[in-house]
């Protein structure tokens, strides 16, 4: 048992937490009220190398495993969901699922340009009707000789609307439903008949886009297949389950900073003439958050380092998925109630974190699906097999 | 025991949900997306007799008392949250003050001008060092001769933007002290709207008040009765509260009812599961337990009963149910609850509001807590 980070980590996140204080912070409130993405903020991921942390340095990446990853989104959720949302959906499912899924030529040709930055990626699995329900998905993907011609609507796909490469989940086999008749593909943007839809307007994450990509008889190259035919949805949910630690991590940064926050309001805000630390409500109230986060924070890394020992880790990412947004909304909520009627401002950062939080409950698999999640492995374990 | 409503009770109850489904709710969404004040729905509402409902007939009222007027909040919560602060802030807080403290004279020259509409009441009591607490107050009132002469700036005054008739609390030499002050006195000046997460619709402003001459005849109740005349409308401000929050936990129980009747996922309407049934019912539950804490609280008011602590269990069992309910049905909408498409997302932001007004909720926890103490004879600070 260690339980110390490796210095080459402690030092990532000291470089990590100089960024995001640096560059990120400042546009955080900017991008919300205008509702845009943070383009002057993605040239500078690049050239901090900080968008492909956790793949190979074969695949252009950082090397830094899970482990790294976490610690990104760890600081980056501390100052700013939307960008870590951005950052979450490029490497962690986007470019993640072509790295666990792709062969050899497709990761040199589409991995090495995303972990570098110079691509930027996406990944769509949800549509109209298949929401918790994934394996009820409609796109279709019919192969005429040498290439798939795609057809269908993804919705609430996260980088949508300026990925330059989209992993794409489609029905290849609807008779055998998306357990082997689901396919996963790579698709560029400029393939023709790929088009961006509706772009979302949400209560948070307002700096992320949120975008509907339309499918209109896309021809994709067999070659861009990823993994098997069929074979798709374990791709896609081993992609997921990746996506869902980081998550968790960015979590942490989010309840991590609200408790920053409490804490720094109950020292100075007064009532009755004495700071609110003196009241033991509030102490009690911080207590318990930070007990919370810290929970969450050994919760994470130790899956964090399941995945990079190649051990199981389903259940633990369900965990720290499900675990991670409960903790970040209710650490959030107390905050806001620490801070009164002064949180509901959008003067001040905190009605932002409260709209922002709220999210994660929900995407990449609500918090429904990742108790489906836990106790299908924990029955699993008893042989007993349950069904959504 | 007897849980019936008269016949006139039921009257206005359907009066209210009728007027707040056809006129209120359809604005709700436009109130929050335009962040404009309802003020066409308040000109209705007035047309109605709805802003003066509980004062007296004599002053052009309704002589509602207070479990009817928890209908119509109830009523108007349910449709427009935006709407029912508003209301409440110029009839619970402001109209409903004059009724109680003032002179008849103040009576005669106020209450028909609020209940008509031509006035919109707002209360400026909180500052931006003191919340509800009146010992600090910075607002000073200085005598001079037939006149009080007022200094001080005040925070978050709801209705602010749109009042007519403020009701100003200011420390005097003889303690805290309110006052009727109307809109066009030299002085007085409207300053910044807050921008908040929620209750677009509602306008929270700034409030200054430099050399504001007020008569001395404006003076709400004597010299240090300013407390008082807080601490009562405290009691109706929860109260009112806690009949809003009962209304929006109907409103989002109602979206995430629909919503889990329409959407079908695994083959089944998500409805039929048994973890959306588990949030629809501890929904449920908590719109019943909260319907009969607010109609008991109205109650102990109307009977002339001290209801400090009904109000405040009323006001903290109501607005985290609310809290509790939008957030569920946020849940239940799943993706679609976090877009603007979907009623639910206001419903969600604006319920926030329900807890962070009239002292959040430890803040209840500690008054619930010092009443019941006094009960048993100790006294403790809140």
């Amino acid at each position: 048992m260690d339980f110390s980070f490796p210095p080459e980590m402690v030092a990532f996140r000291r470089m990590v937490r100089e960024f995001a204080e640096e560059e990120v912070r400042p546009l955080a409130a900017v991008i919300d009220r205008e509702d845009r993405v943070p383009w002057e903020t993605i040239p500078k991921l690049r050239q901090a190398g900080l968008l492909g942390v956790p793949f190979p340095r074969d695949y252009g990446g950082a090397g830094l495993g899970e482990m790294g990853y976490c610690i990104l989104m760890e600081e980056m959720g501390r100052v700013c969901t939307s960008t870590a949302t951005l950052i979450g959906a490029h490497i962690g499912i986007g470019a993640m699922a072509i790295y666990l899924g792709g062969n050899e030529e497709q990761k040199r040709k589409y991995l090495v340009p995303l972990a570098q930055g110079e691509k930027l990626a996406a990944f769509a699995l949800t549509e109209p009707s298949a929401g918790s329900d994934a394996a009820a998905i409609r796109t279709r993907a019919i192969r005429q000789g040498d290439r798939y011609i795609l057809s269908g609507n993804k919705i609430y796909i996260t980088n949508g609307s300026f990925a330059d490469i989209i992993s794409v989940m489609a029905l290849t086999d609807p008779a055998l439903g998306a357990r082997g008749g689901a396919t996963a593909f790579i698709v560029e943007k400029g393939f023709p008949g790929f088009k961006v839809g509706t772009i979302e307007r949400k209560m948070g994450i307002r700096g992320s886009a949120t975008a509907e990509l339309i499918f209109d008889e896309v021809e994709v190259p067999a070659g861009n297949v990823l993994g098997q035919v069929g074979m798709g949805f374990i791709v896609f949910m081993q992609t997921l389950d990746i996506g869902r630690v980081t998550l968790g991590a960015a979590c942490l940064g989010g309840a991590q900073a609200a408790l920053e926050m409490a804490i720094r309001y109950a020292k100075v805000r007064e009532r009755f003439g004495r700071p609110l630390a003196h009241l033991q409500a509030v102490q009690f109230t911080i207590a318990e958050m930070a007990a919370e986060i810290e929970a969450l924070r050994s919760l994470v890394y130790r899956t964090a380092w399941l995945v990079d020992t190649g051990q199981p880790f389903t259940k633990e990412a369900g965990m720290c998925k499900l675990l991670g947004s409960e903790i970040a909304s209710r650490c959030v909520e107390r905050a806001l109630q620490i801070h009164g009627a002064l949180g509901y401002s959008r003067d001040f950062p905190m009605e932002r974190m409260v709209r922002d939080s709220r999210i994660a409950e929900i995407f990449e698999g609500t918090n429904e699906i990742q108790r489906i999640v836990i106790a299908t492995e924990l029955f699993r374990e008893v042989g007993v097999r349950i069904r959504p | 025991m007897d849980f019936s409503l008269t016949e006139e009770q039921r009257m206005f109850r359907d009066l209210f949900e009728g007027f707040a489904a056809k006129e209120v709710a359809p604005h709700a969404e436009q109130v929050d997306a335009e962040e404009r004040p309802p003020l066409p729905i308040l000109q209705k509402a007035a047309q109605q007799g709805f802003l003066g409902a509980p004062l007296p007939e004599a002053y052009g009222g309704a002589g509602l008392d207070m479990l009817g007027y928890t209908f119509l909040l109830e009523a108007l919560g349910r449709a427009c949250l935006s709407t029912a602060f508003t209301v409440h802030a110029h009839l619970g807080l402001a109209a409903m003050t004059v009724l109680r403290h003032g002179t008849d004279e103040q009576k005669e020259r106020y209450l028909p001008a609020l209940a008509s509409g031509e006035r919109i009441g707002a209360f400026a009591r909180t500052e931006p060092a003191a919340g509800d607490d009146l010992g600090r107050l910075r607002t000073r009132a200085r005598r001079e001769g037939d006149a009080y002469v007022l200094d001080g700036t005040k925070a978050w005054v709801a209705n602010g933007e749109v009042a007519g008739l403020f009701v100003v609390f200011a420390q005097a030499s003889g303690g805290p002290t309110a006052f009727l002050v109307e809109r066009e006195t030299v002085g007085l000046a409207v300053g910044r709207r807050e921008p908040t997460m929620g209750l677009r619709g509602l306008t929270l402003n700034t409030l200054y008040l430099d050399g504001c001459r007020v008569p001395a005849e404006n003076r709400l109740g004597a010299e240090g009765e300013g407390g008082a005349i807080s601490r009562a409308a405290q009691d109706r401000s929860r109260l009112g509260l806690a009949a809003m929050s009962l209304g929006a936990a109907q409103a989002a129980l109602a979206l995430g009812i629909a919503f889990a009747l329409q959407r079908k996922q695994f083959g089944v309407f998500i409805a039929e599961k048994g973890a959306i049934q588990g949030y629809l019912a501890d929904s449920q539950a908590e719109v019943a337990a909260l319907r009969h804490l607010v109609a008991y609280a109205a109650w102990c008011a109307d009977q002339g009963e001290d209801y400090t602590q009904e109000a405040a269990i009323a006001k903290y069992f109501g607005s985290q149910a609310a809290l509790r309910i939008a957030n569920r049905m946020v849940q239940v909408h799943g993706g679609a609850g976090y877009m603007k498409d979907y009623p639910i997302e206001r419903w969600f932001r604006d319920v926030h509001a329900l807890d962070l007004a009239e002292g959040t909720g430890p803040v209840q926890r500690a008054i619930i807590a010092r009443e019941l103490l006094a009960e048993k004879g100790i006294a403790v600070a809140v």
